[in-house]
């Protein structure tokens, strides 16, 4: 069985993966959608949003940039600025060290530069046949989510202006995906303690900095609360094992 | 703006974003061992990644105006309703994001 299947690991991989993808095609696009068209109305053509959908790939940062072309010239701070709302992504590194390790070979590359809040948590949850090769699988899963999201950001630019109904609320999409994903980690945990500590301190920093500034004191909160209970979850963790 | 200043600035977002992706995989290449407290890290932190991008999510809702985030609240306790039923996620996203468009289009109206 394993000879017939490995003779087509890359295809089988593609195959497996799209339906894992597909229930995020209509928020990405969407979404992409109303990135296209809010280019357009800052007097961008195709390409702008196309290029930038495809090597930018980060929806808010997206944004920012696009408000920074039509502001007046500062590079360094559109960089400080893309680099603080991306911190979060840090963190997702360290969580995919493992996942995404060396023993994917070049293709791991094409999965760390496109780890997005969705591949993140799509990836790191997906329950992968055992027939099937993992790092295809991740890599094809990613591909596919970035492909919604450039498409959509092109569709928006050349025709969303166009579209015959309303998307209002479409964008609730991604939060019934990172609340599906929250729950199934949750059921899947044997101790709560990380799950809660990200909920309550990102909700604390929320109330106390607000809505434009608290990814940063979350994450940091986050970084520092783990690392005191290390102790006390590392044995919890032994304890599993 | 001129054409070089655009493309500078797309740039730095480009350059921005990647290299907090890319960091963690350079100063922990696959040649060396993870030290055990990244490794630590490694484990704990997706959990509290997840629950961040719950709140992430909620972020605009002012539950002081408006509708209370209502609209926000009741299908978000029906995915998660549905999806510890059913635990099918197409259809979780399918019928939360189905109900949220519905409540913000039709009954919550400003």
């Amino acid at each position: 069985m394993s000879e017939i299947v490995s003779k087509t690991p890359v295809r089988d991989a593609a195959k497996a993966a799209f339906p894992y993808s597909a229930p995020m095609i209509a928020g990405f696009i969407f979404l992409g959608i109303a990135y296209g068209l809010y280019m357009k109305q800052l007097g961008f053509g195709v390409l702008f949003p196309v290029f930038m959908a495809l090597l930018i790939y980060a929806g808010s940062v997206e944004f920012i940039v696009a408000a920074a072309l039509v502001a007046p010239f500062s590079p360094l701070n559109v960089f400080l600025i893309c680099l603080m709302v991306s911190g979060r992504q840090i963190f997702y590194g360290i969580s995919m060290l493992e996942k995404y390790g060396g023993h994917l070979g070049k293709k791991r590359w094409y999965l760390i530069t496109s780890l997005v809040d969705e591949a993140f948590s799509l990836n790191y949850m997906a329950k992968i046949p055992s027939h099937i090769n993992k790092g295809w699988y991740m890599f094809f899963v990613s591909l596919y989510l970035q492909i919604y999201w450039v498409m959509g950001a092109g569709i928006g630019n050349l025709f969303g202006a166009m579209l015959p109904f309303d998307l209002k609320g479409i964008e609730f999409a991604m939060t019934a995906l990172f609340i599906i994903i929250f729950a199934e980690n949750w059921l899947k945990e044997k101790s709560h303690e990380s799950s809660l500590l990200g909920l309550g301190i990102t909700l604390t920093s929320l109330i106390i900095v607000g809505k434009e500034q608290f990814l940063i004191p979350s994450l940091l909160g986050i970084w520092i609360m783990l690392t005191l209970s290390r102790p006390k979850l590392s044995s919890k963790l032994k304890r599993i094992e | 703006m001129t054409l070089t200043e655009q493309i500078i600035t797309v740039g730095m977002g480009i350059l921005g974003v990647h290299i907090c992706r890319v960091l963690p995989f350079l100063i922990f290449p696959p040649n060396r061992p993870i030290p055990e407290y990244i490794r630590y890290l490694g484990k704990v932190l997706p959990a509290a990644m997840f629950g961040m991008l719950v709140i992430y999510c909620y972020k605009n809702v002012d539950i002081f105006s408006g509708f209370h985030g209502f609209p926000e609240f009741l299908a978000g306790l029906i995915t998660l309703a549905l999806h510890l039923w059913k635990k099918n996620m197409f259809l979780s996203m399918a019928v939360g994001t189905g109900l949220y468009m519905f409540l913000v289009q039709a009954v919550f109206v400003n």
